[in-house]
């Protein structure tokens, strides 16, 4: 078959809402599109385990640390489905991993930013994974069959962490003084980096419009931004906390929150790699990647050794 | 309410000094798919008493008591499972998808396999 007819069946499969699966053909940039994105989305939730694991040993209580194991233990499950999704497509998975180390691939550059106080573990929680989870709920329906099954895997885990953040902010939010003035002073330092989390604004966004004619996405940057806005202004009442935006405020006319505009230039500065934290979480990776090379090895050669005495005898 | 001090841990989770790692250069070996690479596992969960094995994902593993652990560990935190099958991928055979129409058509025009093809009289009730 020619390849325009190839790509045309290929289109008229998407448009009638059919999964690809993975030995179907499809076009070359689908195939190279959906690698990036689902290994970057890999990437995120294993660098995500990073600020959060850090948190594990000072944990408030046993209770919290239980659920911060958890919690920690769910993303690196979530990053093991997707770089399985991945995979699907012809890349191993440790060409991705040897990517992400070099500092070739990306991923979500909210991590790059520190976590100083434990009501960070909350904002992250409700404002980080909520953000993730619009996009997420999302992808449930992406048009590449391994992704859309990671996807609904990981939403039915992604609620709690959610859920569990918003409510450990809670009861910041009833404690002492203190407690009160660290809530909300962790909800000012990653309330704009969460609205960064959903990427520069349709306008300039290079891959949305393909991405959405085939159905990886299904609705655009700005879309899901706004409803995130419009979930979190509604959210934070009951905190009784502040967003620290002056130009918040509900629009009774298009029945959704208007918002200022977000700090464009910091955005990209930390998407190239000069955010508070880039190298730490790098260097982080490369250490574990590395100091672990052994196990990898010893598991091989373990395994080697079984296979081997059980054919001799 | 800003007049309190907040205590930030600045070890651990310490921003960069000197911000920008863009010159941050991969000291990990370069990736190879060589021997040294675990091979990929197919996982199969029942999750109740009564009902067949399914799909769940698939993983890494050197051999297939690590791929079962691996997958209880990934794939049945939540009690998603009481029973796991584990099949290392390169034994999967499968049906080609560019066959899938020529493959599949002989059953398209047979609907009176299907019971609904046969009509009959009402007082037969249930059958």
């Amino acid at each position: 078959m020619p390849i325009e007819d190839l790509e045309k069946a290929f289109q008229n499969k998407i448009d009638n809402e059919i999964k690809i699966e993975p030995r179907d053909w499809m076009p070359e940039a689908y195939r190279k599109t959906n690698t990036r994105q689902i290994s970057q989305h890999a990437h995120s939730e294993v660098v995500g385990m990073l600020p959060e694991s850090n948190w594990i040993s000072r944990a408030p209580s046993l209770k919290r640390k239980a659920i911060l194991i958890a919690k920690v233990q769910d993303e690196g499950g979530h990053g093991l489905y997707l770089y399985a999704a991945a995979e699907t497509l012809g890349t191993g998975r440790e060409q991705m991993i040897d990517d992400l180390n070099s500092g070739k691939a990306k991923y979500s550059s909210i991590f790059n930013y520190p976590t100083l106080t434990w009501a960070d573990m909350g904002a992250v929680g409700w404002l980080v994974d909520g953000a993730a989870i619009l996009n997420q709920v999302m992808l449930c329906r992406t048009s590449y069959g391994p992704y859309a099954r990671a996807m609904v895997r990981i939403c039915k885990e992604e609620s709690f962490h959610q859920r569990q953040g918003f409510e450990s902010l809670l009861v910041l939010s009833k404690g002492t003084d203190e407690q009160k003035a660290m809530c909300q002073d962790a909800i000012n330092r990653w309330w704009w980096p969460s609205l960064m989390m959903f990427g520069p604004k349709d306008s300039e966004s290079t891959n949305s419009d393909q991405s959405m004619k085939w159905k990886i996405k299904r609705k655009t940057n700005d879309e899901l931004r706004q409803n995130f806005v419009d979930m979190i202004a509604e959210q934070i009442k009951l905190l009784g906390m502040k967003l620290p935006d002056p130009d918040l405020k509900w629009n009774e006319e298009k029945k959704h929150y208007d918002y200022g505009e977000i700090n464009w230039e910091e955005f990209w500065s930390v998407v190239k790699g000069n955010g508070p934290c880039n190298r730490q979480r790098l260097d982080a990776r490369n250490k574990a990647h590395n100091e672990g090379a052994w196990v990898r090895e010893a598991a091989i050669a373990y395994a080697e050794k079984k296979k081997n005495k059980q054919t001799a005898a | 309410m800003n007049t309190y001090f907040i205590k930030k841990f600045l070890y651990g989770d310490i921003p960069e000094v000197t911000a920008g790692a863009s010159d941050v250069k991969n000291t990990a070996a370069p990736a190879t798919e060589s021997k040294d690479t675990w091979p990929l596992w197919e996982v199969f969960i029942r999750s109740k008493q009564g009902l067949d094995h399914k799909h769940a994902g698939s993983l890494h593993a050197a051999d297939a008591t690590m791929a079962i652990e691996n997958a209880r560990d990934v794939y049945t935190r939540r009690q998603e499972g009481v029973s796991l099958w584990v099949v290392e991928s390169k034994y999967i055979h499968a049906s080609n998808p560019d066959d899938a129409e020529s493959f599949y058509t002989p059953a398209e025009d047979k609907v009176y396999r299907h019971p609904t093809f046969y009509d009959l009289p009402d007082e037969v009730k249930h059958m």
